[in-house]
């Protein structure tokens, strides 16, 4: 199915409408790893709804991203859960690693730095998410081989070379 | 020790397929409840059972369900609140990861018992497992004819759909999640009218949370008797509590309604850390109000904890130790409130922006004296003067920092430093 067959089948589930206009939003994340401007209209023109009311939406909610990310977006928690089990030290580690602070990506485009609010998963704090998955129970070591991890699927994924491969999310 | 009820699924491999959950007796309840009952027969045993809603504010479900009009010739709609985004908190995760089926069996009762043939699991969009296993739950229980059309042979008709939120706290207030499905920003609505008046596309609307629902098929299945055998009276029940923070053995546990909090953290979750003490605990996320160590002694129900000036919440037990500074603890809190506010009412909006200032200049050591009135005079405008409980929980919070820990606040200000560091 291509973008448009999805968000059509998404919004058969509601009786109007606007209210696909999130789900809408979260295909299209997925299909262009970000919203840019021409996404948000797309979508607005295959609901036919108001332009206006997807911009809303997508500025409004924190999982939509208007600007690009890197291929892998690590999303470390640091709400009080995770920072009573040591998140503060640990991204003090990543931004030192990766050369990058928060909110950055690397230059090599595989990697963005977030913080996020609680994930819901506080049992195994401290808690970070990658894509759609959770790794828990970071310490030092984990996420160095985490990002060991990471780096090695990048180079399966595009060949040898990350420096040399396309820009994130496209 | 209880036998586990919620969770009875959670540990056991292929817990989450429809084949275990049928094993284990799933899906005769809603048999049972549309052979033997009416839609208000269910509501008066829920009613009997005295169940009251595990999302935080502990209403009476069955009352809840109650005051959805008869007739209207409207739809009208079942939303599950899993939007889960109280720190601290994570039972609805498991249940939806691990046994999606009770889930999805507790909602097809409440939609027969309400009236309702659309349901929406309002989910945050975080959980991708959850969100995976709840999809495929749905296939298998429509495969099977435990929703869709004539349910089980009868005039029942039942749809769930999935909903993903996109990561705002806000969306879990009940009016706010109805105009995010209804496709606006995420903000709460006036009441009254009630949702279950006018709800969701302005007609009459259930919105429970995950725990509540899933508690349902238990009681149709063995009466409200027994569902108010477990715990205090006026909160019964089976009762999935978080543990996290500084604890030896953080994890999701089932214990009956109004177990005292201590022996919660000192002897189910192990106690604290090697070498330390506690010094505090949070009982029901962050928008419950801190107890020091020696308030430990209260059960863990809703009355009980209000009564010793806290609340029940969602459970979310966060264990803070003796190493911990409190005067950071109260900081990143108000700090998340301050993020998630949906910026709709002045005193939130601004009074949380003014109190992360002061509180970011106390805990760096710049604190002047005064602060601290500043803070509490804060308090006092931003409590009970704002749209939601937002607002309320996060004036609440701090106001137990600023009582039980004072002495940490004096001493940044005092000390021009943090004592912790
Ligand atoms: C700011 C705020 C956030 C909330 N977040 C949640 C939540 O994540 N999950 C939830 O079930 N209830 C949450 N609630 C409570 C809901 O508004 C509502 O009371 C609850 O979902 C009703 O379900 P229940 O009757 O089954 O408890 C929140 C309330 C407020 C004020
Ligand atoms: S209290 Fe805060 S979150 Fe609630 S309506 Fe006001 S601004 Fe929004
Ligand atoms: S505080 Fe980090 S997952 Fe909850």
């Amino acid at each position: 199915m291509n973008m448009r067959e999805k968000i059509e089948v998404a919004a058969a589930r509601y009786p109007n409408q606007r209210s696909a206009i999130m789900p809408a939003l979260l295909i299209a994340q997925k299909e262009h790893g970000h919203l840019p401007g021409p996404v948000l209209e797309e979508v607005a023109d295959i609901l036919g709804v108001e332009r206006i009311w997807v911009y809303e939406l997508a500025t409004f909610y924190t999982l939509f991203r208007t600007e690009p990310v890197g291929m892998f977006h690590l999303q470390l928690c640091d709400n009080v859960s995770c920072m009573l089990r040591g998140s503060e030290d640990l991204l003090r580690h990543l931004e030192a690693v990766l050369g990058i602070k928060k909110d950055g990506t690397t230059l090599d485009g595989l990697f963005t730095l977030s913080t996020v609010e609680c994930l819901g998963a506080c049992e195994m704090a401290p808690v970070m998410q990658v894509g759609d998955d959770y790794c828990g129970g970071l310490d030092i070591a984990r996420i160095d081989a985490l990002l060991e991890r990471l780096r090695a699927m990048a180079g399966q994924a595009i060949g040898a070379d990350p420096a040399t491969t396309a820009p994130p999310g496209e | 020790m209880m036998e586990p009820v919620l969770l009875r699924n959670v540990g056991v491999p292929d817990g989450h397929q429809l084949a275990t959950y049928e094993a284990g007796g799933g899906y005769q309840a809603l048999a049972k409840a549309l052979r033997e009952h009416t839609p208000d027969e269910i509501i008066d045993l829920v009613k009997e059972s005295n169940l009251r809603g595990r999302g935080g504010a502990g209403f009476p479900t069955g009352m809840k369900w109650s005051f959805v009009p008869k007739r209207v010739g409207k739809p009208k709609y079942l939303c599950c609140n899993a939007d889960e985004g109280e720190p601290g908190t994570f039972k609805d995760r498991i249940i939806m990861e691990r046994d999606p089926h009770q889930l999805i069996e507790g909602m097809a009762i409440g939609g027969y018992a309400i009236g309702a043939e659309t349901a929406y699991v309002y989910i945050r969009g975080e959980y991708a497992l959850a969100i995976r296993r709840l999809e495929q739950a749905l296939a298998e229980a429509h495969a099977k004819g435990y929703l869709g059309k004539r349910i089980l042979g009868s005039d029942f008709n039942f749809a769930v759909h999935i909903h993903c939120g996109a990561g705002a706290y806000i969306c879990g207030e009940e009016t706010a999640m109805l105009d995010s499905l209804e496709g606006k920003r995420a903000q709460p609505r006036l009441k009254p009218p009630f949702p279950a008046v006018e709800g969701l596309y302005a007609s009459p609307t259930v919105i429970n949370n995950v725990e509540t629902l899933a508690c349902v098929p238990h009681i149709v299945a063995r009466g409200p008797n027994w569902f108010r055998s477990i715990g205090p009276d006026k909160s019964p029940g089976p009762k999935l509590y978080c543990l996290s923070g500084q604890v030896r053995k953080p994890g999701l546990y089932e214990l009956p309604m109004g177990i005292p909090l201590r022996e919660l953290v000192e002897e189910r979750a192990g106690g604290p850390l090697p070498g330390r003490k506690i010094k505090a605990v949070i009982p029901g996320g962050v928008s419950a109000p801190v107890i020091p160590e020696h308030g430990l002694d209260v059960g863990m129900d809703f009355d009980s904890l209000a009564a010793a000036g806290s609340m029940l919440g969602s459970a979310g037990v966060i264990v803070i130790d003796d190493s911990t500074c409190m005067v950071k603890v109260a900081t990143r809190i108000i700090e998340f409130f301050h993020h998630e506010s949906c910026g709709k009412c002045t005193p939130c909006r601004e009074g949380l922006n003014w109190v992360v200032k002061v509180l970011r200049r106390v805990e760096a050591g710049q604190g002047a004296p005064g602060d601290l009135e500043q803070l509490q005079a804060l308090c006092k405008g931003i409590f009970g003067n704002t749209f939601c409980a937002l607002g309320d929980g996060a004036a609440m919070g701090l106001r137990a920092a600023l009582t039980h820990f004072e002495h940490e606040f004096v001493a940044h200000i005092e000390a021009g430093r943090c004592p912790f560091h």
